[in-house]
């Protein structure tokens, strides 16, 4: 109602007399009474400054460096910027012994995290979900970690994996010279030993997103299902796990965003050593520090914005398709 | 407000334009005040002041340069205004820092990353400055302040030898004699295996402490200038001399201790200092890790073994750290009047009060308040024929970071492969080195 009475002025609600003044000539009149001058002011203002802020912080940087990313240049001056066509690109693919191994490492974090900690995370929540004794303990636990941010959690483990003093050589006896376990440097081990510190973090994560997806589950279905006869197991699998589905997108996407943005703990464990390089981490070292090798650095992290955008152009027509659907 | 180079040349619309543009905003959207820079110089500036950009962070060294500064306002009454950023952040901003605004001197590293930023024109040349200080310091010192061309850019203030350090106790427990020779060495490092010991300890997770082990195989089997060479990209990492020195670390890697990419060189110099390991080759900073009087007393080293006797110890590996002018300083007379007081042996030896860890780049500071290790590392650098400044300081920091470090972790955890690994070093090497 009171939307009705804002919109509509007295002269538009009035009918036009047939022959009188085209009303068109209103209409203008009606949008000067809809926003005056200073509101006009005050949304162009809402709405301008962050699109510039947006384009020049987003847009236009990330345009610039994928142009920078067929130049060398060391960041001093802009003369010493040259055009050098694909030669980054074919360097990084051809001559960068850290490349693949670090597109490699990225993938397998997605594999790994979407394969041990989500349905690790499904079954907590399940789990939890069922009002259990000290289910508020359980679930603070296990949620712990998501509040650490990820360097802290990097620092932990290192504790945990110090080849010399950490807690497990310590436990195993394997700090002594013949039964040494480097699980930091060895590139067959460190990998594992970060996706566990990770897994460790995303479990919580995934349970939380997943108990709330539970939260969202009719309990009537629930009720239907048992009054059909069928088991706990029968249940989740035909009635509770097809409703979670949403979910289950959320946390795709979620996780491949974990797998592509995957640095800080890398960083704060081992820098990106032999065996746990991530593309991230490529970018940095390229990027950051005195005589820096922006246009190569840039080549890098055009290669994880196409990866980025292969998975998120998908996934975004989806979800558009739906909308005009419903 | 002072000029810049980056608003002075403007020409007119080109792809180049456009590209300035966008790299323009690139550094804007990256947070990096570099539009911030104007043009139209002024004169007027406070000339009874000057700005010193600083990297001692540390409380040590922020006391020792703090001290420094407050003798010189009260010798000059020129007040000095101290602006001091975290030591790892002004390394890597270093860059846009010169570019931008920045302070009338700076502190800065000896070596090619000196020379770097003066064949960039960030930094401006002081033969007159050296005119009146050059007398304090030796040849080697007064190499080590140049430019490749020829001009001088550093007052170098303090340096620290690398070499070989052990526990005398240790030595003297089990008869064991220094060595000079490598064959000599190599025998050592069987004997402390065959004892129980960990010969050599090692840690290289930050993987620069590789770097120094590369360095002292390569100036003892090849000499200086080839280090040189090798350093400024000009000679071939293909080179048998190279795979030579690979050949000959790997020689002595299995005495090494175990497991070194997962290790600090904290921890490393612990087993020293635990009495576990029987050597330990570093920098004489590892004297930091002995907290007791009574294990630091103990610690003793030696220089790094001969290997071929054309060259014998008469290079020293020796990092030394200084003050440089930036650009357009705003007080130019101020600033080298400075740097005129940095050069001098007071100013080192109010500098070393404060951090006894370090040795004065002067020959004309004064020794007696040194310990022990202090003057034998004195000693050693000053009878040195030539001085290194360690790779990532001697070389390209963007090869030595993204091509070295993960190459020589590579090589410590697994000698095999040397020629893959090295052709794959000259190929990336190549077209770092030619971009310029």
């Amino acid at each position: 109602m009171s939307s009705e009475t804002t919109t509509k002025t007295p002269e538009a609600a009035e009918v036009p007399p047939p022959g009188a003044a085209t009303p068109k000539s209103r209409v203008p009149q009606g949008h000067r009474r809809l926003l005056t001058r200073r509101d006009r002011i005050t949304l162009g203002l809402m709405a301008g400054v962050p699109t510039i802020l947006h384009i020049a912080l987003v847009w236009v940087t990330a345009l610039a460096s994928i142009a920078l990313a067929f130049t060398t240049w060391d960041g001093i001056g802009f003369d010493s910027i040259k055009w050098v066509g694909l030669q980054n690109f074919k360097e990084l693919f051809e001559q960068n012994p850290q490349f693949w191994p670090a597109l490699e490492h990225n993938v397998v974090w997605f594999v790994v995290l979407i394969a041990i900690p989500t349905p690790l995370g499904l079954f907590l929540a399940v789990q939890l979900d069922k009002k259990i004794r000290f289910s508020r303990v359980y679930q603070t636990a296990f949620f712990l970690p998501v509040v650490l941010s990820m360097a802290v959690i990097g620092f932990v483990w290192q504790l945990v994996y110090n080849p010399d003093t950490g807690l497990i050589n310590s436990i195993i006896g394997a700090n002594e010279p013949g039964k040494y376990i480097d699980w930091i440097g060895d590139p067959d081990l460190n990998l594992w030993a970060v996706l566990v510190a990770a897994s460790w973090r995303h479990t919580g994560y995934m349970m939380i997103l997943y108990l709330a997806g539970l939260k969202g589950v009719d309990p009537s279905l629930r009720e239907a299902s048992s009054l059909d006869g069928a088991n706990e197991w029968q249940t989740f699998k035909n009635v509770i796990f097809p409703t979670l589905r949403p979910t289950n997108t959320i946390v795709l996407v979620v996780t491949i965003i974990e797998a592509l943005r995957a640095f800080d703990l890398v960083f704060v464990f081992n820098k990106g050593a032999e065996g746990t390089e991530l593309l991230s981490i490529l970018v940095t070292n390229n990027i950051i520090g005195e005589s820096s090798r922006i246009g190569y650095g840039s080549a890098i992290a055009v290669v994880l914005l196409v990866i980025s955008l292969v998975v998120i152009i998908p996934y975004l027509i989806s979800t558009f398709r739906k909308e005009r659907r419903a | 407000m002072h000029h810049s180079s980056l608003g002075q040349s403007m020409p007119g619309t080109s792809r180049r334009t456009v590209l300035r543009g966008l790299g323009g905003a690139a550094l804007l959207g990256a947070g990096i005040p570099l539009l911030s820079a104007c043009a139209g110089s002024s004169a007027s500036s406070d000339s009874k002041t000057v700005t010193v950009g600083s990297n001692a962070s540390d409380a040590v060294p922020k006391k020792g340069y703090g001290d420094i500064y407050a003798a010189f306002t009260k010798q000059s009454g020129i007040a000095v205004d101290i602006n001091t950023k975290d030591h790892n952040t002004f390394q890597e901003q270093i860059n846009t820092y010169l570019q931008g605004t920045p302070d009338d001197v700076f502190q800065w590293f000896a070596g090619y990353r000196m020379q770097f930023f003066a064949a960039k024109g960030l930094a401006s040349p002081i033969d007159d400055v050296w005119k009146t200080i050059g007398g304090n310091f030796p040849s080697a010192m007064h190499d080590l302040s140049k430019g490749q061309d020829g001009k001088y850019y550093l007052v170098p203030l303090t340096t620290s030898p690398w070499a070989v350090f052990y526990r005398k106790s240790v030595f003297q427990q089990y008869g064991y004699e220094v060595p000079t020779t490598w064959d000599a060495y190599v025998a050592l490092c069987k004997q402390m295996k065959k004892d129980g010991l960990v010969p050599i300890a090692y840690g290289d997770k930050d993987a620069w402490p590789a770097m120094g082990s590369f360095d002292q195989i390569n100036f003892r089997l090849n000499g200086y200038d080839f280090h040189v060479e090798l350093m400024a990209g000009k000679a071939s990492w293909t080179d048998a001399k190279v795979r030579k020195v690979f050949d000959t670390w790997a020689e002595t890697l299995p005495y090494h201790q175990e497991g070194a990419v997962g290790r600090t060189w904290q921890d490393a110099a612990q087993t020293l200092v635990a009495k576990k390991a029987g050597m330990y080759m570093l920098g004489m900073f590892v004297a930091q890790q002995f907290s007791n009087k009574a294990d630091l007393d103990d610690l003793d080293f030696f220089a790094f073994p001969e290997i071929d006797p054309a060259y014998g110890q008469d290079t020293v590996e020796a990092p030394t750290d200084g003050i440089m002018l930036s650009k357009k300083p705003r007080n130019h007379a101020g600033a080298v009047e400075l740097l005129e007081f940095l050069g001098t042996a007071r100013a080192e030896e109010i500098y070393l009060k404060a951090d006894p860890s370090l040795i004065a780049a002067s020959t004309k500071a004064d020794t007696s308040a040194y310990s022990t290790l202090q003057k034998k590392g004195y000693e050693m650098i000053s009878g040195a024929k030539h001085l290194t400044q360690f790779m990532d300081r001697d070389s390209r920091p963007d090869f030595t970071s993204t091509v070295m470090q993960p190459a020589l972790q590579k090589f410590v955890r697994d000698p095999k492969g040397i020629d893959g690994l090295l052709s794959s070093i000259e190929r990336q090497k190549k077209t770092i080195f030619a971009s310029g």
